[in-house]
């Protein structure tokens, strides 16, 4: 995708980077009101539309399964599972820790999964994917593709060892990590992948520091590329072209291979159960989560933000920020914007950091390594 | 073919003619020769196909294995020690899941403090995890069982662990008849698993079972150890008919007959046990011994029929349940329950402290005599713990006891040190 | 395969566990009222032939579009297109080009001779047009296309009424308005020019009409007294247009003043400037923001060279010279005298007052009622007398219909429509049933991420040298590539365009997918009730209703 081009071969190059060689930029790929944002595109040839908006889709997460009301998980693991089910021709095994994905999907005597699936431990997800992986080679049915998957908890914290060695190894599986920043299923406590500021039940909102602390926590994008694997990503439920378009290419190498999802809890986040995918998009576009691609541990390319908001927008949709923000209420607390602040000035890092911004592509961080201008604007709007 | 090996060696030797698909390896002594050797004969190509993974952690070569033998592999793994405890949560789910994996477990005790010697406190702390546990007594028993291992947990679908004592075993040269590939291959037959990750039936493995079904899955878990209970015997004497040598099954009795004293007892100390009751019966003391090769499923009839002549049982155990006592000695008093024979506990070699013939003999004698208490430590070194008892009696408070113990000991066992 | 018990399970079969009963609220999918839709005085369904064009399916949207609209070639020119200022798009970027759009799709169906057949076989009964402009040529087309013979008589030797002579032939050329009133007749309609009719009833009487559908116009210029010497040479601004249209130019001189804020008073100043006049101004009684010329027309006369003078009135003419009084606006925003005065040079004075229309024809006719200089007529478009119809710039607003302040090109057209099916159901004796209307698609039901970033495609003007010397077209037209890429930036505001995204956004899977055109169902049996698709749908086609327990 090249940043130059004109906004809808922009918005339809998302989805054709599915077939490397034959890209459609600039060339003149109807493109039917909605890009390629939406899930399906009539006009698009069958190579570019979205798995999702295909009738045929494995639903490899069907119906009947038990997770909450608009859980960004499900969703994220249908899209990404049916995507890599695609790509592999249906020949495909995942291997699923502990956690709400895997009590939700499979409580005796019911499994959604419609895909040859195990669940062994908490922690040894990447470990048994694997021994799949290798049992598959031994016995020359190297054809057979294995995904494992895991929650933020079972990927950052209790897995984070035998991934690590899946990782170090370059063992052949495509391991996902489905990130709603608590262990939801034991009842919304932090993770290494809980961000600061958010209230958790072991990190609740009082005291001097309400909320999780900053300084902590895994960055664990970036400890995968620091494996120099073949591939890492990061995505979200919102933008499903370029989720399905990285599962293909992940799915396109041999070797160890990571994605990073962002999916909304509306159960641990305290969100509407409606605005699981707005709060994927705007947790992207205020910086917060950036998003891109890396090969052999280099970032290879971003995802620019398109409509930016300040972190406020995304914040204020979830009670576990509630205490940042003051109530209008006669008496009510004058909230912290001051940590609305530094949350900002995260999201400014990340921007800084990858580019995020199409006017930052060739800015240096600023000399005196302040926030910036942005950080500037978005504190005046919290203030 | 005879040959003088390694303990180790000769169980990778074996291993690796039972053409094991995937093969994880960690280090932890005194396992450590087996899984070298195995895996210098799949990067030689020797064995083939076979996956070797070097992971991280015996955590996660147990769950490699679960994954491999889930996904229809051989798999096979061996640790001891730290090592089985790093995993065991992963060994739970093996059984539970009833996956056929093989595992060596070169007994080892357990810290703190840490020690790297034999004892079989390992084994006792997985003892209910599900898991078949079987005992060697010799290098050559130990060859041999990991055949029947394999054919054991792949008939029944049960991960099955072949126990050898660390060091004494693993790391003793000893003259092993080590059986031929083709012997090997008509003996053991291809994996078939039961359940598999097969996209062209795709199962869910692995639920979550809630106490509506939760208490049958653990019944039907102990019907499957049953099942074994059956298999041992059978496979041990399709084995003694194919390999002409015997091995395996539950117990073995030696010169049990007119013992007013019978020794029980599972692992390397037999050998030991079973010098010290021919001494005895040249001076005319009636004892003999049962060594137990199958732990789990304990072979309760078999252990009563076999100990109904006694007069008295004095099981010899490498571990024990701290505030309580024996833990093997529990299970054969569970065995004799109505047949009014005492169960004399003797605990010994714990941490690799050599079991003198002497010791033993002074203690069955004292069994003969009526005199041995319910539980007995062989040799404990009283003075050590006299002495410790007295500084902690002055002092009241809590401290390191175990270097307080090492350094009134002072080289306790310089042969080991 | 040997499943263990309880641990091991069959694919799927989760589908036994119906999660549709977590459910309080559930989605259903709704059709809203696009707000072009809305905003179009001649009713036309712009979504739809929008949607068609999407695809270059340039026929089947043209032919959708004059199901409503027999002028798209001239509407796409002449049409203010209140659809634009209505239109999401425009809070989103920029308005979709829906006028410039309409446009290409009338060339289109011209250059291609796409035509269209009376439609219904014969009904046997005869309806009268009176006058051929906008109005009645809708009114005739749509009376044709449902089976009736239709005569139009036109008093003017050409057909076209305000579209011939009120809108010059740089915003709209004769053949192209030659083609689309040639399409017309070549439905069967009779057309007799030169006709004037004097009394309606005698005329249907001898004719043997069953029904008429009056539409004169309002051609007669609005005088205000103006106070003038002989030497100051005064005409109607629909006088100066009808005769450049005819040909034969009066002699404005150098200096042409112009009276007047309407549509009107702009393109009689914007011809002066190309008659010659080296300075065309406008004066208008009140401020810029009060004027009703539509912004374009302003704008287009200031870009050539129209000046304008706000808050003035002209208090006398004399010798060339005009006596200008000062106004100023009063609390209640009307202008009220200053007793200021300035003087302006002009040689031709041009009355842009509005225009009234003629209804001599009514004169005698029982039952018809008059009110401010136009025909009172019901909702159907009849007058008070049973079987006489009016609409255009002759009548008043329908009553209960919306009242649209415009008199234009597109209002008439809808009154022609609105008249033809309304003399239809009357000829047959039936009532007319109008449907209800939808729920307008408002921009707050939309979700814009999903639309890709489109800015609208402008449409090439004619340079400035050119539009104030000659008569030639000022805005030009669309080609094919960025018409459908203008089409293509349609929202689809409140009507599914079938996008997948309710599909593939449910957590749950229980959005069924129908096929091409079927649209989606949802299943309740699994939907949980998130809401998730709500939110997601781009076009706001989904709602949301409390779940009946």
């Amino acid at each position: 995708m090249t940043d130059d081009a004109p906004a809808i071969a922009r918005a339809v190059g998302t989805g054709a980077r599915t077939t490397p060689g034959d890209s459609p930029v600039g060339q003149p790929v109807k493109f039917y009101q909605v890009g390629s944002f939406a899930a399906g595109n009539r006009l698009l040839d069958e190579a570019h539309r979205s798995v999702q908006s295909t009738l045929g889709r494995t639903n490899s997460l069907t119906s009947g399964h038990r997770a909450c009301q608009g859980c960004g998980e499900a969703l994220g693991a249908r899209y990404a599972l049916d995507a890599a089910m695609r790509a592999a021709q249906g020949r495909m095994a995942v291997v699923n820790a502990t956690g709400c994905l895997e009590v939700f999907s499979t409580p005796y005597p019911e499994t959604s999964w419609q895909i040859p699936w195990l669940h062994s431990l908490f922690g040894n997800a990447p470990a048994v994917a694997t021994g799949v992986a290798a049992a598959y080679r031994a016995k020359g049915r190297d054809d057979v593709r294995v995904v494992g998957q895991a929650g933020d908890g079972g990927t950052v914290d209790i897995g984070f060892g035998c991934l690590s060695g899946m990782f170090e190894r370059n063992d052949d599986v495509l391991f996902i990590c489905y990130d709603n920043e608590a262990y939801m299923n034991t009842g919304v406590q932090r993770s290494g992948a809980t961000p600061p500021g958010a209230r958790t039940a072991t990190t609740e909102a009082i005291g001097r520091e309400p909320g999780n602390p900053f300084g902590q926590g895994k960055d664990m994008p970036r400890l995968a590329m620091a494996h120099q694997i073949p591939y890492v990503a990061t995505a979200t439920v919102a933008e499903l072209h370029d989720l399905e378009a990285k599962v293909e290419k992940a799915m396109s190498l041999r070797g160890a291979r990571y994605i990073h999802l962002f999916v909304p809890c509306p159960l641990g986040w305290g969100s509407a159960p409606h605005d699981t995918i707005r709060l994927a998009r705007l947790v992207k576009e205020c910086g917060l989560f950036p998003v891109f691609e890396a090969e052999h541990g280099e970032v290879t390319s971003v995802s620019k933000i398109r409509r930016q908001v300040p972190v406020e927008d995304y914040l204020r949709l979830q009670t576990r920020y509630r205490h940042l923000f003051g109530s209008s209420e006669p008496g009510g607390s004058e909230g912290r914007p001051d940590i609305v602040e530094r949350i900002q000035r995260i999201a400014d890092a990340n921007i800084r950091r990858l580019g995020l911004l199409d006017e930052t592509l060739d800015e240096g961080p600023p000399p005196d390594g302040s926030g910036g201008g942005l950080s500037d604007r978005a504190a005046a709007g919290v203030l | 073919m005879l040959r003088q090996i390694e303990g180790s060696r000769a169980v990778a030797e074996v291993v690796s003619m039972c053409r094991p698909e995937v093969v994880c390896a960690y280090p932890i002594s005194p396992q450590t020769h087996i899984i070298e050797a195995v895996g210098r004969k799949v990067k030689s190509g020797e064995l083939a196909p076979c996956e070797f993974i070097n992971v991280e952690s015996e955590f996660a070569a147990m769950s490699v294995s679960i994954g491999a033998s889930a996904a229809g592999a051989r798999a096979y793994t061996a640790t001891a020690s730290q090592g089985l405890l790093f995993m065991i949560e992963a060994v739970f789910n093996a059984a539970g899941l009833g996956l056929p994996i093989v595992m060596t477990l070169a007994n080892r005790a357990i810290g703190a403090p840490i020690n790297i010697w034999n004892d079989h406190s390992d084994a006792m702390a997985v003892r209910d995890s599900g898991w078949v546990q079987l005992f060697a007594e010799t290098n050559q028993d130990a060859a041999d069982l990991h055949i029947q291992a394999f054919r054991l947990a792949e008939e029944v679908s049960l991960p099955v662990m072949v126990c050898m004592d660390g060091y004494v075993l693993t790391h003793a040269v000893e003259r092993v008849d080590l059986p031929g590939q083709q012997e090997v291959d008509s003996f053991l037959p291809p994996y078939v698993p039961r359940q598999v990750l097969d996209p062209s039936e795709p199962v869910s493995i692995g639920a979550m079972v809630g106490p509506e079904a939760f208490e049958e899955v653990r019944y039907l878990a102990h019907v499957r150890q049953l099942q074994a209970l059956e298999l041992i015997p059978e496979v041990a004497g399709e084995f003694a008919e194919h390999f002409g040598r015997p091995a395996g099954g539950f117990v073995r009795p030696y010169r049990t007959e007119g013992a007013e004293t019978i020794v029980v007892a599972m692992g390397s100390v037999l050998g030991t046990i079973k010098d010290t009751v021919d001494a005895l019966r040249e001076k005319g003391t009636a004892v003999g011994v049962l060594g137990i090769t199958s732990f789990r499923p304990f072979p309760g009839a078999a252990l009563r029929d076999g100990l109904a002549g006694a007069k008295r049982v004095v099981v010899v155990e490498k571990a024990f349940s701290i505030g309580f006592g024996g833990v093997l000695s529990t299970d054969v008093a569970m065995a004799l329950t109505g047949l009014s024979i005492p169960v004399s506990t003797v605990v010994a070699g714990l941490g690799g402290r050599p079991i003198m013939g002497k010791s033993l003999a002074a203690v069955f004698v004292d069994a003969d005599h009526g005199r041995l208490g319910e539980l007995t430590f062989l040799d404990l070194r009283k003075d050590l713990i006299d002495k410790e008892l007295a500084r902690m009696a002055d002092r009241r408070r809590s401290g390191p006891t175990a270097e307080n113990v090492l350094r009134d000991a002072q080289s306790v066992l310089p042969s080991l040190t | 395969m040997d499943k263990p018990f309880a641990i091991t399970l069959d694919p799927g079969s989760s589908l036994a566990n119906h999660t549709g009963s977590w459910r309080v609220e559930r989605p259903v999918y709704v059709d809203r009222l696009p707000p072009c839709n809305d905003a179009c005085p001649a009713g036309e369904n712009i979504q739809r032939w929008l949607y068609d064009s999407e695809d270059a399916g340039y026929e089947q949207a043209w032919r959708h579009l004059i199901e409503d609209n027999p002028l798209p070639a001239v509407m796409g020119r002449a049409c203010f297109h209140p659809c634009e200022t209505a239109c999401n798009r425009g809070q989103l970027d920029e308005a979709v080009g829906i006028n410039a759009i309409e446009r290409f799709l009338g060339d289109q169906a011209i250059m291609n001779g796409w035509h269209v057949e009376p439609g219904k076989p014969g009904s046997g009964k005869r309806v009268l047009v009176v006058g051929s402009g906008p109005a009645g040529l809708s009114a005739a087309y749509q009376l044709r296309r449902l089976g009736h013979e239709v005569s139009i008589y036109e008093a003017a030797e050409m057909p076209g009424g305000m579209m011939r002579y009120g809108i010059p032939s740089y915003r709209l050329p004769r053949d192209v308005l030659k083609a689309e009133v040639d399409r017309i007749v070549g439905m069967g309609v009779e057309l007799v020019v030169g006709r004037p009719v004097t009394d309606i009833l005698e005329l249907m009487g001898a004719g043997g009409f069953d029904a008429a559908f009056l539409a004169v116009g309002a051609q007669q210029s609005r005088n205000a007294y103006v106070p003038a010497g002989d030497a100051t040479h005064v005409m109607g601004a629909v006088s100066l247009l009808s005769s450049v249209d005819a040909g034969s130019p009066p002699l404005l001189g150098r200096r042409v003043v112009v009276y007047g804020g309407g549509d009107t008073a702009m393109d009689a100043a914007r011809t002066a400037r190309r008659l010659g006049a080296t300075d065309a101004v406008i004066v208008y009684r009140r401020t810029r923001e009060r004027m009703p010329a539509h912004d374009i027309e302003v704008e287009e006369a200031a870009e050539e060279g129209v000046k304008m003078k706000w808050l003035s009135t002209i208090a006398g003419a004399d010798q060339g010279r005009l006596v200008l009084e000062k106004m100023e606006l009063d609390e209640h925003g009307f202008p009220r005298p200053t007793g200021e005065t300035e003087e302006l040079d002009a040689d031709t004075l041009v009355l842009a007052l509005g225009q009234q229309a003629d209804l001599s024809l009514l004169s005698g006719v029982p039952d018809v009622v008059i009110d401010d200089g136009v025909v009172e007529v019901s909702e159907d478009m009849m007058t008070g007398h049973p079987g006489i119809f009016a609409g255009g710039d002759m009548a008043g607003p329908p009553r209960g219909g919306r009242v649209l302040d415009d008199r234009t090109v597109t209002v008439a057209v809808g009154h022609g429509k609105r008249a033809a099916r309304s003399i239809h159901a009357w000829l047959q004796g039936v009532e007319i049933s109008r449907p209800e209307r939808h729920p307008l698609a408002v921009y707050e039901a939309l979700n814009t991420w999903y639309y890709a970033d489109a800015p609208r495609t402008e449409r090439p003007r004619l340079d400035l040298a050119r539009r104030q010397s000659s008569f030639e077209e000022v805005v030009g037209g669309l080609d094919e590539s960025n018409a459908l890429f203008e089409a293509r930036r349609c929202m689809s505001c409140g009507n599914c365009f079938e996008c997948d995204n309710c599909y593939g956004v449910c957590p749950d899977n229980a959005v069924k997918k129908l096929g091409v055109g079927k649209r989606y169902a949802f299943d309740y049996d699994y939907c949980k009730g998130c809401g998730i698709c709500v939110e997601e749908c781009p076009c706001g086609a989904i709602a949301m209703e409390p779940e009946l327990i």
